[in-house]
């Protein structure tokens, strides 16, 4: 390397760095910050079971509700018993928690305080920071998690059919999930480069996301035409069909085209995140700017 | 000093309440946000009543208008909680956290009272406001069989419902003196708040006896409730004033027991 660009390699770090090199940065700095995660989330245990016991009311009231209705209307609703709505909602414990992303609300932290200078001067597209840490967050929240879907296992007594396929599939649809909305939410947060009352965009998305992605009620219980609508948005892949494909006996052609689906997702998104990053950098003005 | 004039605390909040009020107008954007997301909550709300009665005519035994009875209470409730409770709770937390509760402390007036009403959140009135409108148009829907009686039924059950609802905040808050981060029950206190959507009776006993003497959602939301669907017993009024009564000097108790852990900023 040249004499003077060492001292600033990330402004040239296409035409200087190896290609292996970057390879080799980038599985590093997953891993790295796999461990930040880890380390964090045992650090403070007791504070994220609160949250997590807070986020199992949701689901609970959910359940309640349609069970009862299922009760009272001869056994089921919309097809589903009071067992089969149980396994819903505690395999849905489960895909809320691979559904923690950044949160929107912290882009304007990040402009504001000027923490996006410093994730503007590394190497690697800073979105690659946040996937990793959240994902090393949700390796022990899995684990911690597990005492949780028992107790409610014990108490709700689901209705479990599940054969080695679904669990397969479940297991790379939550992590897909969880890149679908990432992206999502990162070009909705961008909002923030544009203004300070970002509230009421914000407030839309969520409203729109839980009535359509299958988190209020599975989307069988929707009107036609809100299953419909729920077809053609991204939501129901990051929270409805994860949980349908480990529970609703999906047929094999439905299992793998959900996945497709969701990769779709990923790829619109990530030209999403490129180009509203494009646009919303040149808005930026650091601190000391 | 405090205690003599039994009126203080009123005076107290209002005077807070006006300075929060001419601090708060100078943001009216605020506002305009506030109308916009209470309505997009209030929608939500409504959309998950009619799908639920897409797919039944009662729940429970409740029926859509009760139900929307239910609704309005809850989001009056929350309103009042967002308002006064929920701002000054979290800011006590914080003062007890930096040590700046010497502040409060050094003013002639109570403690206890000042902590309670020195922050007031103006805007969220307007979801006050919503819930109002819609128990007002769901009572209209249950046909004119709310009388006079039934309404100051309400009136007193909502009271002792909201005081219920500050002691339990406030004896959560007091624990900070021990623990000092106690941020993520805030988190807590509004996801299990959700479940008074709904009447409590619905929920299995133990959780429907969690949700009365453990969260006291059940005196907050579906008491008041019973009261304007005239399904409140005077067993139950008895036993929502006798609790709140019996709440409210277990929690001047325990601030007072919790101050004597507090030891001050340069302590």
């Amino acid at each position: 390397m040249a004499n003077g660009l060492a001292s600033r390699p990330e402004l040239d770090r296409d035409r200087f760095v190896p290609r292996a090199g970057l390879v080799r940065g980038w599985v590093d700095l997953y891993l790295t910050m796999f461990r930040v995660a880890i380390l964090n989330n045992i650090q403070y245990r007791v504070a994220n079971y609160f949250y997590m016991i807070g986020m199992i009311a949701e689901p609970v009231i959910y359940l309640v509700v349609w069970s009862t209705i299922a009760r009272q209307e001869g056994g089921e609703v919309g097809g589903l018993t009071p067992g089969q709505l149980a396994a819903y909602y505690i395999v849905w414990t489960l895909v809320r928690q691979m559904n923690i992303v950044f949160t929107v609300y912290g882009w304007d932290e990040r402009i504001r305080e000027g923490e996006l200078s410093a994730m503007l001067l590394q190497p690697l597209f800073p979105i690659h920071r946040d996937i990793a840490f959240l994902a090393g967050w949700k390796l022990v929240t899995i684990v911690m998690w597990l005492p949780i879907a028992a107790v409610l296992t014990l108490i709700f007594s689901p209705a479990l059919d599940v054969r080695p396929i679904d669990v397969a599939v479940f297991a790379v649809a939550i992590w897909g999930a969880y890149l679908v909305r990432t992206m999502l939410y990162w070009i909705l947060g961008m909002a923030s480069f544009w203004t300070t009352r970002g509230g009421p965009i914000f407030q839309l998305m969520f409203t729109a996301e839980l009535l359509l992605s299958g988190r209020l009620v599975p989307l069988s219980l929707l009107p036609d035409w809100a299953q419909r609508l729920a077809d053609v948005l991204p939501f129901k892949w990051t929270f409805g069909y994860p949980i349908d494909a480990l529970i609703g006996q999906l047929p094999t052609g439905e299992l793998v085209g959900g996945l497709a689906m969701q990769l779709l997702w990923i790829v619109v998104g990530v030209i999403g995140v490129r180009v509203v990053w494009r646009v919303a950098i040149r808005r930026y003005s650091a601190v000391n700017g | 000093m405090a205690g003599r004039e039994p009126l203080r605390p009123f005076v107290l909040a209002a005077r807070f309440f006006r300075i929060g009020a001419l601090n708060e107008l100078q943001y009216r954007a605020n506002f305009a946000i506030q109308v916009f997301q209470s309505a997009i909550a209030l929608g939500t709300g409504l959309a998950v009543l009619a799908l639920v009665f897409s797919q039944t005519t009662a729940l429970n035994g409740w029926s859509e208008p009760e139900l929307l009875v239910v609704m309005g209470v809850h989001i009056l409730m929350g309103g009042l909680i967002g308002m006064v409770i929920q701002p000054n709770m979290v800011r006590l937390m914080e003062d007890i956290r930096r040590g700046s509760l010497d502040f409060v402390l050094t003013k002639p007036d109570d403690a206890q009272v000042l902590v309670s009403v020195r922050d007031i959140q103006v805007w969220q009135a307007v979801d006050g406001l919503t819930g109002a409108i819609v128990i007002v148009f769901a009572v209209a829907q249950l046909g004119g069989a709310v009388g006079l009686g039934q309404a100051l039924l309400f009136g007193l059950a909502f009271v002792l419902g909201g005081l219920t609802i500050y002691c339990f905040w406030l004896i959560l808050t007091v624990g900070a003196f021990w623990v000092v981060r106690i941020d993520q029950i805030v988190e807590l206190f509004e996801g299990v708040y959700q479940s008074g959507r709904w009447p409590v009776t619905i929920y299995p006993g133990w959780l429907q006896v969690s949700l009365t003497f453990l969260v006291p959602i059940a005196f907050a939301v579906t008491v008041p409730a019973q009261a304007l669907t005239g399904r409140l017993t005077l067993g139950t009024l008895a036993l929502a004033a006798g609790f709140a009564i019996g709440l409210m000097a277990f929690t001047r108790w325990w601030w007072r027991f919790g101050l004597r852990r507090y030891s001050g900023a340069s302590a």
